[in-house]
């Protein structure tokens, strides 16, 4: 526990340590990480590859365990819970953002939406209106029945979020959700993320890019598995970066016509 | 998640690929569709053997004379008559398992109508021989032991006799037939009756009273039987009774001593019709067994292709464990794809093995027999197969760690 006044930490590691073993070769990713986020956070997680970064990301998302230190997320104490556990938190406490989407291929955005409620028991009639909700949300209320290769890399990732969201979680974790996408759908995706946070919803980012950690209100610099900086900043407005890049997308497009 | 939730999902999962799923089930399709067939053949073969054994009439024992031996050359059953009528009055009163006792005196004679003649079997015997024999009298009667006692000239035609002498669908009673240029009134044509075991045509007969036989058609001596004696046991559990109880009553008839050989034999057609059934049954369990191994095959194939698929949807399982998916989850909705597989196969297979069956019972001309219970053992056996060859890909799809899952290319 920090001594911290304020509200209780929803997101709070102690000294946290991660040692693979690589045959005989032990490979220290995380050396001594203490953090703890706030409700209501926008967290940009930056680094180089190898800084840990994805390691953290794994320990916060409860789909890898410590080897050393403590844990809490939402008051759970993660490195005392077994798989189900485990399972059960990251249903109902966090949402996955994932930099290749991972939607489930032949299958509707209506249904990749739903899958997070299969495992919480929500009833069918509950499960199709919530995932409605969730998509309509994200602006992919017109595309319910649409299968993900018959979308845009933008719009599938707006299919991810609302996956992430239809549960209500407390927290999204998003590892680099704008890495296949161009810029201006990057702003996109970022504006969809900022509004969430605006709605009260923590969200912690990795990335390696500083304009998309320039939307986050603190940044966390990783390097060689320890924290090397944790700067808190007033966050870039997507809406208005979006209006500039159309803008300058729209000028360019005028300078080329006029050009030829 | 629900039990119907996980059916739907594998559901789902199976019908991704349509073509791969039933070539996969293909496998389990063949094996139950062969296991089905193959018992529904050796069920028709059986009943095949036990109604031809039928024809011959239930529970029958055939008492044939015995053995003569004249300078070491030993005669064969029958030569020398020992069965007297008194014995086939005795086996009637003493042996209380014997229900109906008959005499068959037998001989080949050539029968005349005004337009046609047949040469046929001729067989003297008493009215009970047809219940001996459990062979109905499809028109007119039955003579009567009035007709044994004044040797009357009556005749009752099988159904083959009545066509080669009258044609088909004629009514021959009250008709004369010419038997050895004796003629004899037809009182009573037989129903069909079919083949013995051996194919010898039971309808290509007439039957004269015992009296009439020996005084017209082959005289003989008056105090033996010189044909064989046909007797009826009440129930097929009484076969082996009767058998020993007329054995026991001939040999005491005969004042034979121990150890001396029987001057008789006697012929239990339900033993007859137990080992050719055996044979049938031996015949229809080595089949059904190749058809198993299909099976097996079958759950090999599943196997196989769940592992592809456990590896082809590593980052999907990696996902669902994400978004809160148990590894029992995980495990369950695997283990439901293969049992889907293989109950759907095996469902298919019933079909498919029935419709084999039926093709070729109308090839062979057998009756068509399924077993229910057949039915239900081989689906049954494709589940276990399912469930046996699912497990090992499931629980490789259960224990994936998700980190790894979901980074796989």
């Amino acid at each position: 526990m920090t001594g911290n006044a304020g509200p209780p930490a929803i997101v709070e590691i102690e000294a946290v340590t991660k040692i693979y073993k690589l045959g005989d070769v032990e490979v220290q990713a995380l050396r001594g990480v203490s953090l703890a986020v706030q409700p209501g956070e926008f967290v940009a997680i930056m680094g180089a590859s190898g800084s840990g970064k994805s390691t953290l990301m794994n320990i916060l998302g409860c789909l890898d365990k410590p080897t050393a230190g403590e844990f809490r997320l939402d008051g759970h104490a993660i490195s005392t819970l077994d798989s189900d556990g485990l399972a059960r938190i990251r249903n109902r406490t966090l949402g996955f953002v994932f930099q290749s989407f991972n939607l489930l291929s032949r299958t509707t955005a209506l249904e990749n939406v739903e899958l997070p409620l299969l495992y919480a028991d929500v009833p069918g009639a509950e499960r199709h209106k919530r995932a409605r909700e969730a998509l309509q949300r994200v602006g992919l209320g017109e595309r319910l029945h649409h299968h993900p290769n018959q979308m845009s890399g933008g719009q599938q990732q707006r299919v991810a979020i609302a996956r992430a969201l239809v549960t209500q979680p407390k927290v999204i974790l998003a590892d680099e959700p704008t890495g296949n996408l161009d810029s201006e759908t990057s702003i996109e995706v970022m504006l969809l993320f900022q509004d969430l946070w605006r709605a009260g919803i923590t969200i912690l980012l990795v990335t390696h890019e500083p304009d998309i950690a320039g939307f986050a209100d603190r940044v966390i610099m990783m390097k060689d598995g320890r924290v090397r900086s944790d700067k808190r900043q007033q966050p870039e407005d997507a809406r208005q970066a979006l209006a500039r890049a159309v803008a300058q997308r729209e000028q360019e497009h005028q300078r080329e016509a006029s050009g030829a | 998640m629900t039990g119907l939730q996980t059916i739907r999902i594998a559901g789902k999962a199976l019908m991704r690929n349509k073509l791969r799923s039933f070539l996969t089930a293909l496998g389990i399709i063949i094996g139950v569709g062969a296991v089905i067939a193959m018992v529904a053949i050796g069920d028709g073969a059986k009943a095949m053997v036990e109604k031809s054994f039928s024809a011959m009439g239930s529970n029958l024992l055939i008492i044939m004379s015995g053995t003569t031996t004249a300078g070491g050359a030993h005669g064969g059953f029958g030569s020398m008559p020992t069965l007297t009528w008194d014995d086939m009055v005795a086996i009637q009163r003493e042996v209380t398992s014997v229900q109906y006792v008959a005499p068959q005196l037998r001989s080949t004679a050539q029968l005349i109508t005004e337009e046609q003649n047949w040469t046929t079997s001729v067989t003297g015997t008493t009215p009970d021989y047809f219940q001996v024999r459990s062979w109905p009298i499809a028109a007119g009667a039955n003579f009567s032991q009035s007709d044994i006692d004044g040797a009357t000239k009556v005749v009752v035609l099988g159904q083959t006799v009545v066509e080669r002498l009258f044609g088909p669908n004629a009514d021959p009673i009250g008709q004369l037939v010419r038997v050895r240029n004796i003629p004899f009134q037809v009182v009573g044509v037989l129903s069909r009756k079919g083949q013995s075991p051996t194919g010898q045509d039971f309808d290509d007969n007439a039957f004269i009273p015992s009296t009439t036989f020996m005084s017209k058609i082959q005289g003989g001596l008056k105090k033996y039987l010189q044909g064989s004696i046909m007797a009826n046991a009440r129930s097929a559990a009484d076969t082996s009774r009767a058998q020993r109880q007329i054995t026991a009553l001939l040999r005491e008839r005969h004042n034979l001593q121990k150890g001396v050989e029987d001057d008789f034999s006697i012929r239990n057609l339900a033993e007859m019709a137990n080992a050719q059934q055996e044979g049938t049954k031996t015949l229809t369990t080595l089949l059904a067994s190749i058809a198993a191994v299909s099976l097996l095959v079958g759950g090999v194939g599943i196997m196989n292709i769940m592992l592809v698929s456990v590896t082809e949807r590593t980052r999907e399982i990696g996902l669902r464990m994400a978004v809160g998916a148990r590894r029992f989850d995980i495990l369950t909705q695997f283990l439901i794809e293969a049992l889907t597989l293989s109950i759907a196969g095996g469902v298919i297979g019933v079909a498919a093995g029935l419709a084999t069956a039926k093709q070729l019972a109308s090839q062979f001309n057998w009756p068509l027999l399924i077993r229910p219970q057949i039915m239900v053992i081989a689906v049954g056996f494709s589940a276990v197969v399912g469930i046996g060859f699912g497990l090992y890909p499931a629980r490789k799809a259960s224990r994936l760690d998700p980190i790894e899952a979901l980074r796989f290319e």
